[in-house]
């Protein structure tokens, strides 16, 4: 009788052989091991060597493009805006993509078929395409412009686009799918007895949400927020073009000193300085989850 | 048990008569979803309906509503538009190669790391799926300096290169999460009836995760075929990728083709996720 379960267990966790296949599990490890370290982890140091260099030639080994970075109001505001732009975007796409996925958790399985399917097409539709359609919607021909002309709020279209705001409201549009999928996993995960015992002893639908739903479902609302906050920081293509030349964004910084200016150690710099701070965040939110996980556990 | 449990629960609430202060309590809470996830649910269709709209326009602006309706920027597609064949051939091309490569790296890595809780698994698990997280444009720049820095400058192995080390993390979380959901008990059966472990591989493990595999490849393939900020560092100045192109015609005059570019994209992309959520059920593993 004790063998039965011990075997189990030994199938349960395979050690050696790895999903039966006769290789051992480092050799299945190997090839990504070696391809993540020569063209991810590599790179990524040799950037944080470059931008630890003044010259070209990098020779002398200082700090010198940081103290340049951060000794400049420019390039401080640049990196606020960048941050704050993606603080701004996590905020209103929780405050939308919430409600969303909490719909979602119960409707019918039908409409949870059409629901996840409006949720999916736009996460695997071309982000340049959705960003162009940011610019049809806010241009000075665009649908908001002419409902506001022809309703009499407005007698010239006006400049929508290449706002502070336009890019927040876009932005969310886009990254909207990464915060909704994480809390429809976990929402669904919860046992709807929970919700139900709550509810019929006498606790509102408001405060079961808030003190029973919303707390249950906090694992998937740290994952929406931190994979929103990561991609928003970084979208490229939707800070430039709903943004356009007035706003300056991390991201397109790096490219221009890159490309533009040719000047490497200084984009290396803004580069890494823009890894550190999204790897900060993540690492904070991470702590925070596992200090919440002890809360909701008791 | 709990059915019957929770449907006893409810006539109790019923028998004490809803006061109107709970109904209100309620219809506030359910009116507050209602509202907030139809503002979700328009910003994430009306884009995309606009851009197919203005695609069919006659006039030579991207004016909402357009003045007349043509297929004429559906033309200019097909007559005169070679820059973006080019491109979308070559974006084909690469997200084949990346997919097919990050497939075989992902795929084997996940066989050995889904099911094995040790600290170097879970370690080496989040390093692989850092890329998913970290700023692609540093990585872009980073293999730009690194490919310089060794010699080889950029060309299409590089462009391929770089498109893997960021479509690998798709493949390797779907893989992994259809693994860890098969059940010891059916290889510990296959074993026990006398299959090797080639045979129990092939006929139990390989079937049970394909279609994780398969959605990981397409969710890479799509997300590698988007891809700009790689492309922007990588690429030599002959290959030019269709969303690079897009976004270069986007940005210097607002082309109308460029509708009907994002028009294909988007027809082509809709009939492939239905697909694809119909052979495999794509959206269970993008979550």
């Amino acid at each position: 009788m004790t063998a039965v379960p011990s075997d189990a267990t030994a199938a349960a966790v395979p050690g050696a052989p790895a999903a039966g296949l006769p290789l051992r599990e480092w050799m299945l490890v190997l090839p990504l091991a070696v391809f993540f370290t020569a063209f991810v982890l590599g790179p990524l140091a040799l950037l944080g060597y470059v931008s630890l260099h003044t010259d070209v030639s990098l020779e002398t080994a200082n700090l010198g493009q940081y103290v340049k970075f951060l000794g400049d109001g420019f390039n401080r505001g640049v990196l606020w805006a960048t941050l704050w732009l993606g603080l701004k975007v996590t905020l209103l796409t929780l405050l939308i993509g919430y409600p969303l996925a909490y719909l979602y958790s119960v409707s019918t399985p039908r409409w949870q078929k059409v629901l996840i399917l409006l949720i999916v097409l736009p996460l695997l539709t071309s982000a340049v395409v959705r960003t162009f359609a940011w610019l049809v919607i806010l241009g000075r021909q665009g649908i908001v412009n002419e409902a506001l002309v022809a309703i009499g709020l407005l007698e010239v279209p006006a400049k929508l686009l290449y706002t502070p705001t336009a890019v927040v409201v876009a932005l969310a549009q886009i990254e909207l799918p990464l915060m909704v999928l994480p809390i429809i996993t976990v929402l669904a995960g919860i046992d709807p007895n929970l919700r139900q015992a709550s509810l019929s002893l006498g606790a509102g639908s408001w405060r079961t949400f808030l003190q029973v739903t919303l707390p249950l479902s906090a694992p998937g609302i740290l994952a929406g927020c931190l994979l929103v906050y990561a991609s928003s920081v970084s979208a490229f293509v939707t800070q430039t073009l709903v943004g356009g030349g007035q706003q300056m964004f991390m991201p397109f910084y790096i490219y221009q000193q890159a490309i533009q200016a040719n000047n490497y150690p200084f984009s290396a710099a803004i580069a890494m300085i823009l890894l550190a701070s999204v790897l900060g965040i993540v690492v904070a939110t991470n702590l925070l989850a596992r200090r919440m996980r002890g809360v909701v556990n008791g | 048990m709990a059915e019957g449990a929770r449907d006893s629960l409810k006539p109790v609430a019923a028998l004490r008569g809803e006061s109107a202060a709970s109904r209100a309590e309620r219809g506030s809470f359910h009116l507050m979803v209602g509202l907030l996830s139809a503002v979700a649910i328009v910003l994430l269709v009306a884009p995309t309906l606009i851009v197919l709209l203005v695609s069919f326009t006659s006039g030579l602006s991207l004016r909402f509503p357009p003045p007349g309706w043509s297929l004429r920027w559906y033309q200019a597609l097909v007559t005169d538009s070679p820059d973006l064949w080019r491109a979308a051939a070559l974006s084909v091309k690469v997200a084949a190669m990346a997919t097919a490569i990050s497939t075989v790296l992902a795929v084997a890595a996940a066989l050995a790391l889904a099911r094995q809780p040790r600290l170097w698994a879970r370690l080496l698990d989040s390093a692989f799926m850092s890329p998913l997280m970290l700023p692609t444009l540093a990585l872009g720049l980073g293999l730009l300096v690194w490919f310089n820095v060794f010699g080889t400058g950029v060309s299409m192995v590089t462009l391929v290169i770089g498109h893997t080390a960021i479509t690998t993390p798709y493949i390797l979380r779907t893989t992994c999460a259809s693994l860890s959901q098969i059940d010891a008990v059916l290889l510990e059966s296959a074993k026990s009836l006398g299959a090797g472990p080639l045979f129990a591989f092939r006929t139990v493990t390989l079937p049970l995760v394909l279609p994780g595999i398969a959605a990981g490849a397409f969710i890479a393939f799509m997300m590698s075929f988007d891809n700009v900020a790689i492309s922007l560092f990588l690429s030599d100045a002959r290959s030019e990728v269709l969303p690079i192109r897009l976004w270069n015609i986007i940005e210097s005059n607002l082309d109308v083709r460029a509708a009907a570019v994002s028009g294909v994209l988007i027809a082509v992309t809709t009939v492939l996720v239905v697909l694809m959520e119909r052979v495999v059920g794509v959206s269970r593993h993008v979550r």
